[in-house]
């Protein structure tokens, strides 16, 4: 994986130094909160409900054992025993104090980590497939591209002050499983006919009050680029788009606005002025960075194994695990693993200290010390021989980190809701708990199959309701928690928004609700190969309403 | 009927305002405002404690009381009172049990 060189490291240790320098004098009253909000968002410290949090980027999703184990040490030392996984394949710890906060900076500083634009108008985190560097699927590793463009981006001058925050995801597979189509730029790595790296480009994707998929605006970007045709779209989102209202802001509001085709002509103008210039992409540059993400050395195998075969003969829940938690490795005998952190009637994407700390040896001891985030709020173990799935899945079990859920109904995504969150309007945590114990017994949720339930605590739609395959929203509704439900959304190839089926639900009903929806697909289904969301497409939205709501 | 509540600078902790001046970590032990003019004041004391370094995000919140305990209105303000509700053993309510 990347490692920092001498550059990074300085621009790293200057900012928490700089930061510790403004935490100082923010608490000898030399700053006022006005002046020194700006600076703690820039290092990722939100103030929320109940306490600071402290969102820490983890690049494009992918970290090392020895970096869990920093996870870990600071949810130990400085939190309440646990992070939570986020939706930008970040980390977010919820109690840190103030004055402690320089602190952590410096030790994430020890492991080549930063809370460096994590909030703020800029450009955040750039997201990626989680399987990328090991997916069957895969045209190549988006990871190279995606530490390029985190390069360009950190501390861009030109873009630090944006109309609005700025959210690019990168895939490298045809198979979307970055959500590339609801990001401000969508990435999807291709090849044209003469074999060459390109990129097919989207711009304006994004989710919060106003849903809308990105627009197609290249099929076909050669690698070199990549820099150039990213600093133009910028360039003009940041001289176009709105400043005027926050709502308005987003780049996919400017699409909206200035339309596609004048748009890509003002992006196409930009770019010719700068193509050629130091933005270009020297091959050599992208091969270097590339290096770094060389794959481990994985020594070809069987694609089955009998270690595997005989323990799923033996064990249902082992034999569940892998019928979900695995993904085809473009190596014959290895697999990427799904650590499910969506123990059923758990809490989405929290993990403890010690969880956090055998994911960190077992990823050392089964996994060639590569670990990943998902959107999803899961972790993964991209690079894990067939054979030695048994015994990392009984140090799973031992962690309470083994659930076979992976894409099934209690493999949830749900934001932290206000039950943390200051804009929050209704929890979404809770919610998600009781949809997983409902569905919990694992030959219930075997038997329905993929079904991706989203929530959302409010409108900003963290929790992706928007492209769920359920999608629920929690709103404030006469002081009361009330849920909105939409059907039909999806976040890969064949991205699509979800539609509101009728009038809401109040926390008690919403399970229910749900309940009736997998029901009347369970009834509808051509057969157990037809997914919920291919049966909703294939249906349309009538069987759905009629049994929420009853014949019109 | 309000209370005025915020977060102390230095973690983060919710707090309300008694009468006494101090910021306090219990919504028990606040004190309650009736009318305008003496909503406006306290909201002033916030903003000096504020101007102290003391607490930030100052405002005032509607609350009831009943049986002669304070109760907030909105449910995001009753959660600020007790802690997050998925973890019932961190937050103000695990501190209720300790104490």
């Amino acid at each position: 994986m990347y490692r920092y060189d001498e550059f990074d490291a300085s621009f790293v240790s200057q900012r928490t130094d700089q930061f510790k320098d403004q935490v100082r004098r923010r608490l000898a009253g030399e700053l006022s909160e006005d002046e020194f909000k700006p600076l703690r968002l820039m290092n990722g410290l939100y103030l929320q409900l109940h306490a600071y949090m402290l969102r820490v980027a983890i690049p494009y999703g992918t970290l090392n054992g020895r970096q869990m184990r920093k996870l870990a040490h600071i949810a130990r030392t400085y939190d309440k025993g646990y992070g939570h996984f986020t939706t930008r394949q970040n980390i977010q710890f919820n109690w840190p104090k103030l004055e402690d906060t320089p602190k952590i900076l410096e030790e994430l500083a020890e492991v080549e980590m930063h809370a460096i634009q994590t909030s703020g108008n800029c450009i955040r985190n750039v997201t990626a497939d989680h399987f990328a560097g090991a997916a069957a699927d895969e045209i190549a590793d988006p990871r190279p591209y995606a530490e390029i463009l985190r390069q360009w981006s950190s501390l861009h001058p030109e873009f630090s002050f944006l109309p609005r925050k700025f959210k690019i995801a990168i895939t490298g597979a045809p198979h979307d499983r970055a959500a590339v189509q609801v990001h401000d730029i969508g990435l999807q790595l291709t090849r044209n006919d003469a074999g060459e790296t390109g990129f097919v480009v989207y711009v304006g994707g994004g989710l919060g009050r106003t849903p809308m998929i990105g627009r197609q605006v290249r099929d076909f970007l050669p690698e070199e680029d990549l820099l150039a045709y990213s600093e133009a779209i910028l360039r003009v989102y940041n001289r176009y788009g709105r400043r005027d209202n926050k709502y308005k802001a987003r780049i996919k509001i400017l699409v909206h606005e200035t339309g596609l085709e004048d748009l890509k002509a003002d992006i196409e103008q930009e770019f010719e002025k700068i193509r050629f210039g130091v933005l270009r992409l020297p091959e050599e540059e992208v091969r270097r960075i590339e290096a770094y993400f060389a794959p481990p050395p994985l020594e070809v195998g069987s694609a089955t194994s009998a270690a595997v075969e005989a323990r799923r003969a033996s064990d249902t829940a082992f034999a569940q695990f892998a019928a979900h938690n695995l993904n085809p490795h473009r190596v014959p005998g290895y697999t990427s693993v799904t650590l499910s952190m969506k123990p059923v009637g758990g809490i989405p994407g929290d993990a403890s200290d010690a969880q956090m700390e055998v994911m960190a040896d077992l990823a050392e001891q089964y996994g060639h010390d590569e670990i990943r985030i998902s959107h999803e709020q899961n972790v993964i173990l991209p690079h894990v021989k067939l054979d030695d799935l048994p015994d990392l899945y009984d140090g799973l079990v031992a962690a309470g980190i083994a659930e076979g859920n992976a894409g099934l109904i209690t493999d949830i995504i749900a934001c932290p809701g206000m039950d943390f969150c200051a804009l929050a309007t209704a929890r979404s945590i809770p919610v998600a708990q009781r949809i997983s114990e409902r569905f919990g017994a694992a030959e219930r949720q075997a038997e329905i199959g993929e079904l991706k339930i989203k929530i959302s605590g409010c409108i900003n739609a963290c929790g992706h309701h928007h492209v769920g395959h359920i999608g629920i929203l929690g709103l404030e509704k006469k002081g009361e928690e009330f849920y909105q439900v939409t059907l039909g959304g999806s976040a890969n190839e064949n991205t699509s928004i979800g539609e509101i089926v009728g009038r809401g639900f109040s926390s008690e009903e919403v399970v229910d609700a749900v309940e009736k929806l997998v029901d009347t697909y369970l009834g509808l289904r051509s057969g157990k190969e037809e997914t919920f969301l291919d049966a909703y497409r294939r249906l349309g939205e009538e069987p759905f309403k009629e049994a929420l709501y009853g014949a019109a | 009927m309000k209370v005025i509540t915020a977060n102390r600078l230095l973690n983060g902790d919710v707090v309300w305002l008694a009468g006494t001046g101090d910021w306090v970590e219990r919504i028990t032990l606040a004190k309650v405002f009736e009318g305008k003019e003496a909503v406006a004041e306290a909201l002033a004391q916030g903003v000096a404690a504020e101007d102290r370094q003391e607490v930030v995000s100052v405002y005032a919140m509607d609350v009831t009381v009943e049986d002669g305990v304070i109760v907030p209105v909105r449910l995001r303000e009753k959660i600020r009172a007790t802690g997050p509700t998925t973890h019932p053993d961190l937050g103000k309510h695990a501190q209720a049990v300790s104490a």
